[in-house]
């Protein structure tokens, strides 16, 4: 055995088992095998962690050895993350997102929702006014989204945009996935968009809406105008209650740019942005199921009332999910 | 004592020990942690890594899917593969960060090797919502903008494309050096979701040097003159250059601490034992100080 001349050296030399011992089970823990650990290693953690914490204490006061103070700085850094971090699993994060974190968020935008939603509503009912009275407002507000569908169209073409004829190499399913990516990042955007006062997701939602408004009137000249209600409905009730969410969000956040109240502008940008987030990552979902319901059941289902009841029941639930009361989950 | 000119400083300017992007964190404990902000470099570096990993995945992918449809021929077979790949690449270039950051690690996998990690600024947990919107914020600041132009390019318009350009890159270019305008490094992202990223490094104990050294010190007997030359701050740099071993430096740094403190070579003597010896006499004196109140910052300060 050496002599170990330095009061460092003794120092280092007395606690260093704990050290490695903690350095060792966070390692574990941080391979993502905190599962693996016995309930004795779990309760060890935060006592070596206090310990480590006092050995930097006493190092920062005693030691010139740097690497020494650097391993201990970031160890007792490590072991805090875990020690007070959030150890909730990926599986129950999630589950605790749809339970409770998602349907709360959502309920308390209820305000910017309505706004968002008469905004939308005002908007398809201007859209098909413009349309009903003068139809070369068509290709301005559809800008170039058509498909073919404007007035130059024969009312049969139109009609077979609603009742697609199925063959057998119909490729739903990629065309259901493509919708929903577009879909998504769309959505993503008008979201981001807000931090601009709330201007570009109000444009976005005005233009969405719009074109909507124009689509029904086109088709309601030619009598379709019930069959073209089926078409949209079915998977709209989903696109559209996610899009209202999504600018929703985005007016949440551009209010508090251009209203901060007590805080900075930056400050209650952010404490919205936060706030919102979870709705937005709701909405993504949504647009999934959005996404299934137009690529897949709106090709297959070709009756207009089960459209319609699809969509209808699809929209309860979704009303009822966010909204119906419920106790509050809120844990500590 | 004179100050030393510029021109006296060593040839090779070496590793400075203070780091200069330090944020104190004081734990409930009461202990500073004294977190450390990641570089831009470091961050840029984690991104690139993040890049090249996601899109490596998906050319794999990209590959087996083509494989799967050639092999099957049929056209159901193809309409499954693109139905896969076009979820699973949506999957994999969005959940990739997020799903990574909420690890318990809290960093993809260009981050841990780049040795930084995402914290919440208020040193509280990081909330999945957190995450969500730093990551989410990503696809407005770089991936969005050209989206969108992409699609302006596909849609026909001439000369206003290039002109478009122009303004993606401006928008671009804004939110890609925001994180060098504020003295934390925030992106935008992080701003919203109140995040930082900071070094998380994960070394392993390094030997302490007068262990090392333990056996050759007896040869080596320092005056009080001459371990009184120097303070904490050349100790650390001295440390430094210790554990690199680094012939040149070694043979520069050795010759310098000779002429300083006139120090007689005793015959045989090589520059790491040399330097190892008087790593140990400076260090002992000045933790002996230290124990009596006293920190000595650098060789400047005698008083």
């Amino acid at each position: 055995m050496k002599e170990l001349q330095l009061k460092s050296q003794r120092f280092r030399a007395e606690r260093e088992w704990d050290w490695r011992r903690l350095d060792g089970l966070l390692r574990r823990v941080e391979g993502g095998s905190a599962s693996s650990l016995s309930d004795e290693e779990l309760l060890a953690i935060p006592v070596l962690y206090r310990s480590a914490l006092s050995s930097l204490s006493v190092a920062r006061a005693t030691s010139l050895d740097h690497s020494l103070v650097d391993y201990l700085e970031g160890l007792s850094t490590r072991a805090y993350f875990f020690v007070y971090g959030a150890r909730a699993s990926l599986r129950e994060r999630v589950a605790r997102f749809f339970v409770d974190t998602w349907p709360s968020a959502v309920r308390r935008l209820w305000r910017e929702t309505l706004f968002a939603a008469v905004i939308g509503l005002v908007a398809s009912v201007v859209g098909y006014l413009l349309v009903a009275h003068d139809s070369s407002w068509f290709d301005g507000l559809m800008g170039g989204m058509a498909e073919g569908r404007d007035p130059a169209a024969t009312t049969e073409s139109l009609r077979a945009t609603i009742y697609p004829t199925l063959s057998a190499d119909d490729a739903l399913s990629a065309f259901a996935s493509m919708l929903f990516t577009h879909n998504a990042e769309v959505t993503l955007g008008a979201f981001a968009l807000g931090f601009a006062f709330g201007a570009p997701t109000l444009f976005l939602l005005v233009q969405n809406f719009l074109s909507l408004g124009a689509l029904l009137a086109l088709f309601a000249s030619r009598g379709l105008g019930f069959q073209m209600g089926g078409w949209l409905f079915i998977h709209g009730t989903s696109e559209l209650f996610a899009i209202i969410l999504g600018s929703a969000a985005g007016f949440r956040i551009g209010w508090s740019v251009a209203f901060p109240g007590d805080r900075t502008r930056l400050e209650a940008a952010a404490a919205a942005g936060r706030s919102s987030a979870a709705v937005m990552g709701g909405v993504i979902v949504m647009l999934a199921v959005a996404g299934l319901l137009e690529g897949f059941a709106r090709q297959l289902i070709q009756v207009d009332w089960e459209r319609y009841a699809i969509g209808g029941t699809v929209l309860v639930l979704w009303l009822v999910y966010f909204y119906w009361p419920r106790p509050s989950r809120r844990l500590a | 004592m004179t100050l030393a000119a510029p021109t006296a400083k060593p040839p090779r300017r070496l590793p400075e020990p203070a780091a200069p992007r330090v944020r104190e964190f004081v734990t409930p404990e009461g202990v500073d942690l004294r977190l450390r902000i990641a570089d831009a470099a470091e961050r840029a570096a984690a991104y690139v890594l993040d890049v090249v990993f996601i899109n490596a995945t998906l050319l794999v992918l990209l590959i087996a899917a083509a494989g799967a449809i050639a092999a099957f021929h049929g056209k159901g077979a193809g309409e499954v593969a693109y139905v896969i790949f076009n979820l699973v690449s949506f999957l994999i270039s969005n959940a990739y960060f997020i799903v990574l950051e909420l690890s318990p690690r809290a960093a993809t996998f260009g981050k841990r090797i780049m040795g930084i990690r995402v914290v919440a600024r208020d040193g509280g947990r990081l909330t999945s919502e957190a995450i969500f919107i730093r990551n989410a914020m990503r696809e407005i600041e770089l991936a969005m903008p050209f989206r969108l132009w992409l699609a302006a390019a596909v849609g026909g318009g001439g000369a206003t494309v290039w002109w478009l350009l122009l303004v993606v890159l401006a928008w671009v270019g804004v939110f890609l050096f925001f994180p060098l305008f504020n003295r934390d490094r925030l992106r935008v992202g992080d701003f919203v979701a109140g995040t930082w990223v900071v070094k998380a490094p994960r070394d392993r104990l390094s030997i302490d040097l007068l262990d090392a050294v333990e056996s050759g010190r007896a040869a080596f007997a320092f005056t009080p003159e001459q371990t009184g030359a120097y303070g904490v701050k050349e100790l650390h740099v001295l440390e430094d250059v210790l554990r690199r071993k680094d012939r040149q430096t070694l043979a520069a740094v050795a010759q310098r601490i000779r002429a300083k403190i006139l120090w007689r070579e005793i015959p045989g003597e090589t520059d790491t034992a040399f330097l190892a010896a008087y790593y140990g006499a400076l260090r002992a004196r000045l933790e002996n100080q230290l124990l009596f109140g006293r920190r000595r910052k650098d060789k400047f300060d005698v008083g």
